[in-house]
């Protein structure tokens, strides 16, 4: 039998299988299905070493014990851990806020603290009040992914700022924001991750954060300063945030993610005075309330748990961690060139002349690791002989198994240089959006 | 009904090979059956052993869920599972070599050269490009010698990229088939069944703005889908005829989708053959469905119940 006869009426109009596809905003046609991402699906089984995501090492904390906490708060306090709260976020979280701020130099009051779904809707809701589509953003190159996917969102104009070992270049800084003056362009932020920076995992150092903060003075921008890995170093005591030097020319955002665990998505901005108040009108128009559950939940952390020492053993962790890496590189992969970091997660990792980390990411799903290719981190196309290598998840030896494979895959794309030349083995200039995989 | 679907995979199209399985238990278990949803991992012959499943219908794509890996592995266990046997799908899932016995039967598949990357290295990559170009011209389309999803593939319209297409081409796969790109009226055909009783499902025809390529196939918007195929009843026919020989001529099972493009002068040419077609919400096995006025689930039950009664190999 043959359904395709005659006998079926003949179709005139097509489906696009999208019903909307001619009431959708204009941005969200740029909006793309990428194989990256597809490829991304695979990273989440085992088999595969995924030195990819930046994904804290949750198996370090006391578990059952926060069970337990987290059936006493419903238990106990149901009636208002599942019930709206105050758009701003719990009135004593915001306190003890102000007390994990202190350990950074931050004298902030609990007034001036907003509770955010992560310190990712922080982003969302600075960028909504302040970016109309083709503003400036000044940012660091690279800069992190998820404020990246943020920007582009609401439309603005990344321009980039280089970083060396010290963080960002002040002079360069200067330089950008000139050019951007005399070019009428309207910079409203700069966006930083001063500590551990997310992916370049450098930190700015003591010396360059006065003449950051001085440099946006002069100019009239603002800085929104990222610090989720603060509390993250391995060597030494943290340094002082740059809100700490200027509370009324910084907007902070901080988070629990890194520091206790994503899965309550919990962060915070503190702003000055007005800001704040627009951003409690931006954050309730977009979810209400933060969750009184998690909320409730850190609260109750913070209160009854050694925190503090939990971090200790997270930095003692993440440092025998970063160690197996660093060795692994030198040993199988030294024709790249890395960071060493001295806190956070992650190392940025420079390959051989004419490799496209883009371009090699099939091959490197096949040999069964993953990565962050180093255009995700940049909204101008570059950084595409770039990698991030992220080392909080796996233990110390299956990342040596990934970086081990990586070496594989490097000599593999070497050899498809070799005869192709490396202008071939270059990716298209695209950007990603991101996913919760890069975070 | 007890039903173990296999999704997901260790392949590049895991995504989509999850998608399709949740889809499918979707609408076989709105009809009552009891089915579950199983990874390939080392649960899976510990499961099949101690679950009383009556039949196994694996949806997982690319390599080892679509070159008979799979397939083979639940014919030892003596396992009756949906789609094509093992060794047929080991033929289909080499390109090549599914286009060489589709040529021998006369079933037009556009002109091709399989090349591995090594061979470019040997005789000098700058040699093979050139008589690439001289003998196919352009455009032409570079994809890994197996895989599905669009993974890897480019048309090449521009002679400079040809490398860029090989190298894109490679990171998915050591070998690459160049063929001569084909326009005109591009049809995906659904065929269900086996041998003499095959029959077709109405085409879906495929009008793109630029490359059907990954993006187009799995956000929707971009590609214009007509089902049935805006064809004359003849050339309808002609498309499901070559559809069905395909079909037959590479002994598949259960459910193929064979797509074909039918090019100005009315040749219909075999551009690829997919033993596990895409069961996704967007993808095209549904849509013909549909086209032909079916029951999505009742038919995914016709199509496990066929399983059953063939048993295990």
């Amino acid at each position: 039998m043959n359904e395709s006869t005659p006998s079926v009426p003949p179709v005139t109009e097509g489906t696009r299988l999208d019903p909307w596809l001619n009431s959708y905003a204009a941005r969200a046609h740029r909006m793309r299905a990428s194989e990256i991402r597809a490829l991304f699906a695979v990273a989440s089984r085992p088999e595969v070493v995924s030195l990819a995501g930046g994904m804290p090492f949750i198996g370090g904390l006391p578990l059952g014990d926060i069970g337990e906490m987290m059936r006493r708060i419903v238990a106990e306090r149901g009636a208002v851990a599942l019930q709206y709260g105050s758009g701003q976020g719990d009135e004593y979280l915001r306190e003890q806020i102000t007390q994990v701020m202190a350990l950074e130099g931050i004298a902030a009051h609990p007034d001036d603290v907003v509770v955010t779904t992560g310190s990712q809707q922080g982003l969302d809701i600075v960028t909504n009040i302040f970016i109309d589509p083709g503003d400036v953003i000044v940012a660091e190159a690279p800069s992190y992914v998820g404020a990246l996917g943020v920007f582009r969102a609401r439309e603005a104009d990344v321009v980039h700022v280089p970083m060396d070992a010290d963080g960002l270049v002040p002079a360069a800084l200067e330089e950008t924001l000139v050019a951007l003056k005399a070019a009428g362009r309207r910079v409203k932020f700069l966006y930083t991750v001063p500590n551990y920076h997310n992916p370049a995992g450098v930190t700015l150092s003591a010396e360059r954060r006065p003449q950051i903060v001085d440099i946006c003075h002069r100019h009239g921008v603002l800085i929104l300063e990222d610090n989720p890995y603060g509390l993250l170093g391995f060597d030494r005591e943290p340094l002082p945030a740059l809100r700490s030097l200027s509370p009324e020319g910084v907007i902070y955002l901080g988070s629990f993610s890194k520091t206790f665990a994503p899965g309550f998505r919990v962060g915070w901005a503190v702003a000055p005075h007005a800001v704040r108040e627009k951003l409690v009108l931006a954050s309730e128009a977009a979810i209400l309330s933060p969750s009184n559950m998690s909320q409730m939940a850190i609260s109750a952390y913070l209160d009854h748990f050694d925190w503090q020492g939990q971090i200790k053993a997270f930095r003692e962790q993440y440092r025998d961690r970063r160690d197996a890496m660093i060795s692994a590189l030198q040993e199988f992969i030294p024709s790249a060139t890395w960071n060493v970091p001295d806190g956070g997660f992650y190392v940025w990792v420079k390959l051989p002349e004419g490799l496209d980390a883009k371009s090699m990411l099939p091959r490197a799903v096949t040999a069964r690791v993953a990565y962050v290719a180093g255009t995700a981190f940049f909204m101008d196309g570059s950084g595409a002989n770039y990698m991030r290598l992220s080392y909080c998840y796996p233990t110390p030896e299956r990342i040596r198994e990934g970086v081990k494979r990586l070496a594989t895959v490097v000599d593999a794309e070497l050899e498809t240089v070799r005869i192709f030349g490396a202008a071939a083995s270059a990716s298209e200039a695209s950007v990603d959006f991101p996913s919760p995989d890069l975070a | 009904m007890d039903v173990m679907i296999l999704a997901g995979g260790l392949s590049h199209e895991r995504d989509v090979s999850l998608r399709s399985g949740r889809r499918v238990l979707d609408s076989l278990r709105d009809l009552g059956d009891n089915v579950s949803l199983n990874d390939v991992d080392a649960d899976l012959i510990p499961s099949l052993r101690s679950l009383d499943v009556d039949v196994v219908w694996p949806i997982v794509h690319g390599a080892s869920g679509e070159d008979g890996s799979l397939q083979g592995l639940l014919e030892m266990l003596g396992v009756a599972y949906v789609g094509t046997a093992a060794k047929e799908a080991r033929v289909a899932w080499i390109k090549p070599v599914a286009k060489a016995v589709l040529a021998r039967a006369g079933i037009a598949t556009p002109d091709f050269v399989t090349l591995p990357q090594s061979l470019f290295r040997e005789a000098g990559a700058e040699h093979v490009l050139a008589a690439l170009a001289e003998r196919f011209g352009l455009p032409v389309v570079v994809k890994p010698a197996s895989g599905g999803s669009a993974l890897g593939v480019t048309l090449v319209t521009k002679p400079d990229d040809l490398a860029h297409a090989l190298v894109h081409c490679f990171a998915y796969g050591d070998i690459a088939l160049i063929e001569r790109a084909v326009t005109g009226t591009e049809v995906a055909v659904s065929v269900l069944g086996e041998g003499d009783s095959a029959r077709t499902l109405p085409g879906v025809e495929i009008v793109c703005d630029g490359p059907y390529d990954y993006d187009a196939r799995y956000n929707p918007g971009r590609v214009e889908y007509f089902a049935p195929a805006r064809l004359s009843p003849q050339m309808a026919d002609a498309v499901a005829n070559t559809a069905l020989a395909t079909h037959r001529e590479l002994g598949l099972r259960d459910l193929s989708r064979i797509d074909v493009i039918v090019a100005e002068d009315g040749t219909v040419n075999v551009l690829d053959v997919n033993v596990v077609p895409g069961l996704t919400e967007v993808s095209l096995f549904p849509q013909a469905v549909a086209a032909a006025g079916l029951e999505l689930g009742q038919l995914y039950r016709e199509i496990l119940a066929g399983a059953v009664a063939r048993g295990a190999a």
